[in-house]
């Protein structure tokens, strides 16, 4: 369907040349002839300018990332990946950061993952249109669109303060757990979308029940779909820094998290305490621009991964 | 046998449609630990004085708790930001639905996909340490962090969030219209903007209102580059101190459930209704007016 939507679209200029060459012919020749130049003109300019809003995007998406590249290659070395930061945060490297974001992220996509897809099972396979759909549709757009600060209030009152979990690795995993989950139910259910109805029908018919249909032949013609999804999840939990600002991470701890009610640091905090809260904020620009290079290459690097996953995916579906 | 499958099955049935109101039960209990700990504030000071009062001094003595300020540095900060991000996203939209071939497609939808995944702080710290020299000598004033460098980073954020879903809309417009505008003389130009564009309006506008949400919720582009001001901006080059930057940056130093703390949260629940309504208008807008052909948005 997809392809032969872009031939016809290939066509159109085609088609449009040879109608006003013999509409040229056909009637007052100068009149149409200034007028389809006119119009012709008019396209010309205006598909430009939407090509070039295009290319905008591009390029700073460019700019952005050769900046950063350029900036923090210097930064990164093997030090810099494997040490604690010393010498009050001047020198050193930013290993506890990595620890902390991979932990928070494992940790929200732990709790996210299996909620997310039984969501996503429960829209797709098992609700019928009707209100009840209506008000869980509604309750995950709604959430998709909590902003990432007010996600942090309320894992600051519920996880930390009403369920005494105090500012810690798993307080934080809630919190960005709930802030990941509509982007999981999202692609696993644009996944179980994908798994042709002939597959259902022909387990149904060989009297599976609808659970056995579900566990045995959607599920697993789904996952590597649902798996994106929480690509895409775990590259969002690990790029957000409101939400833990009150409930993880802290600006500095001596050790590593030992437990699940440690406090953590965190590549993004400390890109934002470095960049903003430091006493010496110069000093340190190189550790900053390294430690947002190593971020953007973890999540950039993520959703690449998911993006080529996916393209592969559609091409083995067709 | 039989009838233990039968009981399994309803089991299973219920356990996935509890699991499906996570989502729900989630938002709800947002909603009531904000109001939590956010009503005790206005046993200080009244609705009115909160939200119209134009003095936030929430550490001085008395404090003034009045988010006038805030607000407005929210409202502007996204409104400007709306100005470039609006054409920008929906004009990019069009190109990759309508204009470019599957080739160029392929490779945009990709980057655009990237740039909404670039996380926030990046894009914060990019327009201290970048943007905010640049404008600073551009337009020779004193400080480089205000209201237009965050409405400019804020653009980008919402770009993809406008892009991604206007091209959506505009893709799933029958191309039975488009053959038939065409068919009838007119340019591809002209199919576009008067057959393409009105029939994915719903979905366009949609797309618009859902980044404008998603800008005026984005906290920490606001709190490194806005500046951090809370008074009336009097020109698009003053540091402002929008909502949700005013809570990350004070929530540390609030003492526990003091007033600052309660006025903070508060200050949430004010922008929780600003996004909820936001999203409630996108939503309605996508159910009520169904666009033309078969759009999933």
């Amino acid at each position: 369907m997809n392809s032969s939507r872009v031939e016809t679209m290939n066509h159109f200029p085609a088609v449009e040349a040879e109608e006003e060459r013999a509409m040229i012919k056909n009637s007052q020749p100068r009149l149409t002839d200034s007028l389809i130049r006119r119009r012709r003109f008019f396209q010309k300019v205006l598909f430009q300018l939407f090509r070039s809003a295009a290319g905008i995007n591009g390029i700073v998406l460019l700019v952005v990332v050769f900046y950063l590249v350029y900036n923090g290659w210097s930064a990164i070395t093997w030090t810099f990946l494997t040490q604690a930061p010393t010498q009050m945060m001047t020198k050193g490297g930013i290993f506890p950061c990595i620890v902390g974001t991979f932990l928070l992220g494992v940790g929200a996509l732990t709790v996210a993952f299996p909620i997310g897809v039984a969501s996503a099972i429960y829209i797709n396979e098992y609700a019928h249109p009707g209100k009840v759909l209506r008000i869980i549709r509604l309750g995950i757009s709604n959430l998709a669109g909590v902003p990432s600060v007010v996600f942090g209030l309320f894992g600051l009152a519920f996880f930390v303060i009403y369920l005494k979990m105090g500012v810690s690795l798993l307080a934080g995993a809630l919190t960005l757990g709930a802030m990941s989950l509509p982007v999981i139910i999202g692609s696993s259910e644009e996944a179980l979308k994908a798994v042709p109805n002939t597959y259902r029908e022909a387990s149904l018919a060989l009297g599976a029940t609808k659970w056995q249909t579900i566990w045995k032949v959607v599920l697993p013609s789904a996952f590597p779909g649902i798996l994106t999804g929480g690509i895409l999840g775990l590259s969002r939990a690990a790029g957000e820094t409101a939400p833990i600002m009150f409930t993880a991470a802290v600006f500095f701890t001596p050790r590593l998290p030992q437990s699940v009610f440690d406090e953590v640091m965190a590549l993004p905090y400390h890109i934002y305490v470095l960049a903003t809260a430091g006493t010496e904020i110069e000093a340190t620009r190189h550790l900053q621009y390294g430690t947002a290079l190593v971020l953007i290459f973890l999540v950039l690097g993520l959703n690449l991964l998911a993006i080529i996953w996916r393209a592969r995916l559609r091409k083995k579906m067709r | 046998m039989v009838i233990s499958r039968q009981l399994k099955e309803k089991g299973m049935r219920s356990f996935f449609f509890l699991i499906a109101f996570a989502s729900v039960a989630i938002l709800l209990a947002i909603t009531i630990f904000l109001f939590r700990e956010g009503i005790p504030i206005f046993n200080l000071v009244s609705v009115k004085d909160f939200l119209f009062g134009i003095y936030w001094y929430p550490t001085a003595e008395p404090p003034d708790f009045g988010i006038f300020p805030l607000i407005i540095a929210s409202v502007s900060v996204t409104l400007l930001s709306a100005c470039i991000s609006i054409p920008l996203g929906v004009m990019t939209a069009i190109y990759l639905a309508e204009i470019a071939g599957p080739r160029t497609r392929e490779l945009a939808k990709p980057i655009v996909e990237l740039l909404a995944a670039l996380p926030s702080v990046v894009i914060g710290f990019f327009g201290m340490v970048v943007v905010a020299p640049i404008l600073q000598n551009t337009f020779n004033i004193p400080v480089g962090l205000n209201l237009f460098n965050a409405s400019l980073m804020l653009a980008f954020m919402s770009i993809p969030t406008i892009c991604s879903i206007s091209e959506d809309a505009i893709y799933s417009v029958p191309n039975a219209l488009r053959e038939a505008s065409l068919a009838l003389g007119a340019t591809h130009l002209e199919t576009i903007l008067r057959v393409v564009i009105p029939a994915a309006i719903s979905g366009i506008c949609t797309a618009v209102i859902l980044g404008m949400s998603r800008a005026i919720g984005e906290t920490m582009v606001v709190l490194m580059v806005a500046g951090g001001a809370a008074m009336m901006p009097s020109s698009i080059f003053d540091p402002v101190r929008p909502m949700p930057g005013s809570i990350a940056a004070e929530m540390a130093e609030a003492p526990f459930r003091g007033n600052h703390y309660y006025a903070l949260f508060a200050t949430g629940m004010v922008l929780f209704i600003f996004t909820l309504v936001f999203n409630l208008i996108a939503d309605h807008m996508s159910h009520k007016y169904r666009q033309v052909g078969d759009a999933t948005l």
